[in-house]
């Protein structure tokens, strides 16, 4: 079949949407509880916490680097926010604080890798390391509960609430997709992001600041990573000194799924919300076909590693 | 009668929608240096690699050594001695020049255990067949780009290459480089290598090659003796029109100083001194290594400079980064558009605005978008960047609009100082002469010019005053009317002038 060459443009757009789509079809034909509002609904709500924590990493993999930091800097704030709501701070101030805590280890990684001219991967490694530690000590390896002031019972809302029936991670979601969609589309940030990535040398001789995109990109990172932390802290209504083990492979693989070239340069948000969803939807079909964790695993590195050839090709 | 060692004929090549060869012919000569001319996207490249088997060849027959031949992979090429050398070369730094001769075709014994006598040995033949002195352990990385280029030729006549094509082999070498190179080009001629010379630099023709072969458009144009053809008639061949003027000098008359430089000192510069005045061009010439890049990046305060003065308008200025040098009106096109100039994978709009995003600002931090598209629009229609639209990938664009981009990318900061560093390296020669004639209307504006270029024509035709540099020094300055290509040399190559002087 030939293709006319607005089909072919057509498709290599939206390959990731039809993967997705077609993906889902196939899980529903196998699967008749798939396509329900109600198991909808949940995948949505168990993909929040990856999709936050991978729009923050598609701004650092757009510029060239990487976060390996964000699942400890997600345990250390949640912590921080369980042990801050249980001493009765009130709960806009906590939230607050907290974020801002995982914006402050985020432009940490931002200082050592623009300044200290440590490559990402080293740097945020290290930082993961450290978080990891300090959560262990903060928490001495024991959950944090939230504690028994109202404050506790308004944030639990945050993790399993709803509006209109839809669970409230939902619109944190949305709503911080919709704002990391307008900085990176629409803002001068955005333009650079992709700048840096594309080539850092030109982006410096053209009169900008990279060290200040690098701490700003990173700070993103370790403020949605904080955000993610409220979710889990907030359904658990305690902190894990373990939480988030491993989230940051989750994130970089949803970045790369939606089409991000870990290059740089190239990519963007909306293609970042499939891959967690395409993540998402196949951690969801492989429970309801009860599948063990064991060859979930196993799958969803598969699937992974077909989906970027894939991709590959279409270039 | 000359003997047609490799024959392509009515060779025709489509791609997708374009025609990219139509109806060429080339033939190579034995123990001759066939040149291949033609302007950027002329076909050159494309030629080559149909010859080579990279590109199946839509129409057309190829003979080798009077054979048809219909090479599928470049492997085949390659073992009928056919030997290719890019104009990005194809070494591992890392890895020394006999592991880079001998590549995936190591001397093994039965175990496996790599020959390394016989190795070194077989590549201290070769490098001596070129004149080169190095050690066969010597890490490529450790050479010079010239010597590098010796290097794959070594890798060539390793494989017994019996036809060498040479794609832009002197754009980066030094003059005392290129020399050798021709040498080496001549020694192999008379050892009955043939070989093809793709340039975009006349002179160079006539020194090396015997014959010519001129595209234009993916069309064969002409093929002749180059003793029978002198550079305008090349040009006019390549470009299809008559250049009347290559240089089209505007008089202008300067005015006040706008742009001084004192006794500026770093690792690069020792004690430079200079300044430009409004609606001049201050040339600056110089040897490869004398410091002029560098000193462009000084001021723009991309190095750091660690003794003296920058005035701009009569008033000291501090430049600690490119970030000011902009805003303090200062604007540095780079010589290596493509390393340092343009953001290749960004559209054409996104790099013209690049440095000036503060322009389109507004609330929330929202860019207005349609200023800017309206923006680029005037700036490609006035300098006629010829590219499909203005979301067009930048890396889509032929060199010379390229360069169109990177300098629109300098002028929307709107300067009073421009610094243009080779502003036509790697240009054809219809766009030179487009950039030259945009360098002047800003020139006529008012505005002050620096332009640093290695091709000494080029700085006599353009500049109204002439810096030359050497060591890191400023070695002389000259007036236009003073000016000759043997004083440039001369002060570049750091013999003095007059004893008064």
């Amino acid at each position: 079949m030939q293709m006319t060459k607005s089909n072919k443009e057509f498709l290599i757009k939206y390959k990731s949407v039809i993967g997705l789509v077609v993906f889902s079809l196939i899980i529903a034909i196998f699967n008749d509880r798939f396509l329900t509002i109600g198991n909808i609904l949940n995948v949505l709500r168990q993909t929040s916490i990856n999709s936050v924590i991978a729009a923050g990493m598609t701004f650092i993999i757009l510029t060239g680097g990487i976060d390996l930091s964000v699942g400890s800097t997600l345990a250390l704030t949640g912590a921080i926010m369980a042990s801050l709501l249980s001493s009765g701070v009130p709960l806009i101030i906590a939230v607050l604080l907290t974020i801002l805590l995982g914006a402050f280890i985020g432009f940490l990684n931002g200082v050592v890798i623009a300044k200290g001219k440590v490559q990402p991967f080293i740097a945020t490694l290290a930082m993961m390391t450290i978080i990891r530690g300090a959560t262990l000590i903060f928490t001495n390896g024991r959950p944090i509960s939230t504690g028994d002031f109202p404050a506790a019972d308004q944030f639990y809302w945050l993790g399993s609430g709803k509006v209109f029936g839809i669970p409230a991670p939902i619109y944190v979601t949305v709503l911080i997709f919709a704002l990391a969609y307008y900085l990176l589309k629409h803002t001068s940030l955005g333009r650079y992001v992709y700048a840096l990535g594309g080539n850092e040398e030109a982006t410096k001789l053209s009169g900008i600041n990279v060290d200040l995109i690098k701490y700003k990109v990173y700070a993103i990172s370790g403020a949605l990573a904080a955000v993610a932390g409220l979710i889990v802290t907030a359904r658990l209504s305690s902190a894990q000194p373990q939480a988030g083990s491993g989230y940051e492979l989750d994130a970089i693989a949803a970045v790369v799924l939606g089409g991000t070239s870990l290059a740089g340069g190239k990519g963007g948000v909306i293609g970042t919300i499939i891959g967690a969803l395409i993540i998402g939807i196949l951690n969801n079909a492989l429970n309801l076909m009860d599948v063990t964790s064991y060859y979930q695993l196993l799958a969803k590195g598969v699937v992974i590693l077909i989906a970027v050839l894939i991709d590959r090709d279409f270039d | 009668m000359e003997e047609v060692i490799f024959r392509m004929e009515n060779i025709r090549k489509e791609f997708p929608g374009v025609v990219a060869l139509d109806d060429v012919n080339l033939n190579v000569y034995d123990s001759k240096i066939m040149a291949l001319l033609g302007e950027n996207g002329a076909g050159k490249s494309t030629l080559m690699k149909v010859m080579t088997g990279v590109y199946k060849r839509t129409q057309g027959h190829m003979y080798y050594k009077g054979k048809a031949v219909d090479y599928k992979h470049p492997k085949e090429s390659q073992e009928d001695g056919i030997a290719i050398i890019h104009q990005e070369l194809n070494l591992i730094n890392e890895l020394s020049i006999a592991e880079n001769i001998f590549l995936g075709r190591e001397f093994k014994n039965v175990f496996g255990k790599i020959k390394w006598a016989k190795m070194y040995e077989e590549s201290r033949i070769l490098l001596d067949q070129l004149g080169m002195t190095e050690d066969p352990k010597t890490l490529v990385g450790q050479l010079t780009i010239g010597k590098q280029q010796l290097v794959e030729i070594a890798k060539a006549l390793s494989l017994d290459a019996k036809l060498i094509v040479l794609d832009e082999p002197t754009d980066a070498l030094t003059d005392t480089e290129t020399e050798s190179l021709f040498t080496v080009m001549k020694n192999l001629r008379a050892q009955g290598k043939s070989m093809v010379y793709i340039s975009h630099r006349l002179k160079e023709i006539f020194e090396i090659c015997d014959d010519v072969t001129i595209l234009r458009d993916g069309k064969f144009i002409a093929e002749e003796k180059v003793e029978n053809i002198d550079e305008d008639r090349m040009i006019e061949l390549m470009v299809g029109r008559k250049l009347e003027e290559q240089f089209p000098k505007v008089n202008h008359k300067s005015g006040n100083i706008v742009f001084e430089a004192k006794n500026l000192n770093n690792k690069y510069l020792e004690n430079v001194s200079f300044n430009v005045k409004a609606g001049e061009i201050l040339g600056i010439s110089g040897l490869m290594g004398a410091g002029r890049t560098e000193l462009a990046k000084s001021i723009y305060g991309s190095y750091k400079i660690n003794q003296g003065e920058i005035s701009l308008d009569g008033e000291k200025r501090v430049i600690n980064s490119p970030k000011d040098a902009i805003k303090n009106k200062i604007a540095y096109v780079s010589e290596d558009r493509k390393k340092d100039g343009l953001i290749l994978d960004l559209s054409v709009k996104k790099n013209i605005h690049i440095s000036a995003l503060d322009t389109i600002r507004r609330k929330f931090g929202y860019l207005d978008v349609k200023k800017e598209a309206t923006e680029a629009k005037s700036y490609i229609e006035s300098m006629s960047i010829k590219t499909p639209s203005i979301h067009q990938k930048t890396k889509n664009l032929s060199g010379g609009n390229q360069q169109k981009v990177a300098i629109a990318k300098a002028l929307i900061t709107n300067p009073k100082l421009l610094i243009l560093d080779e502003p036509t390296r790697g240009v054809d020669v219809g766009a030179k002469k487009e950039i030259y004639e945009l360098i002047n209307k800003y020139k006529k504006k008012g505005m002050s010019i620096i332009m640093i270029s290695s091709e000494i024509p080029e700085i006599l035709g353009m500049s109204d005053r002439i810096l030359v540099m050497h060591e890191g020094k400023v070695s002389g300055e000259l007036s236009i009317e003073e000016a000759t290509q043997e004083k440039i040399m001369a002060l570049a190559v750091g013999i003095k002038g007059d004893a008064n002087d």
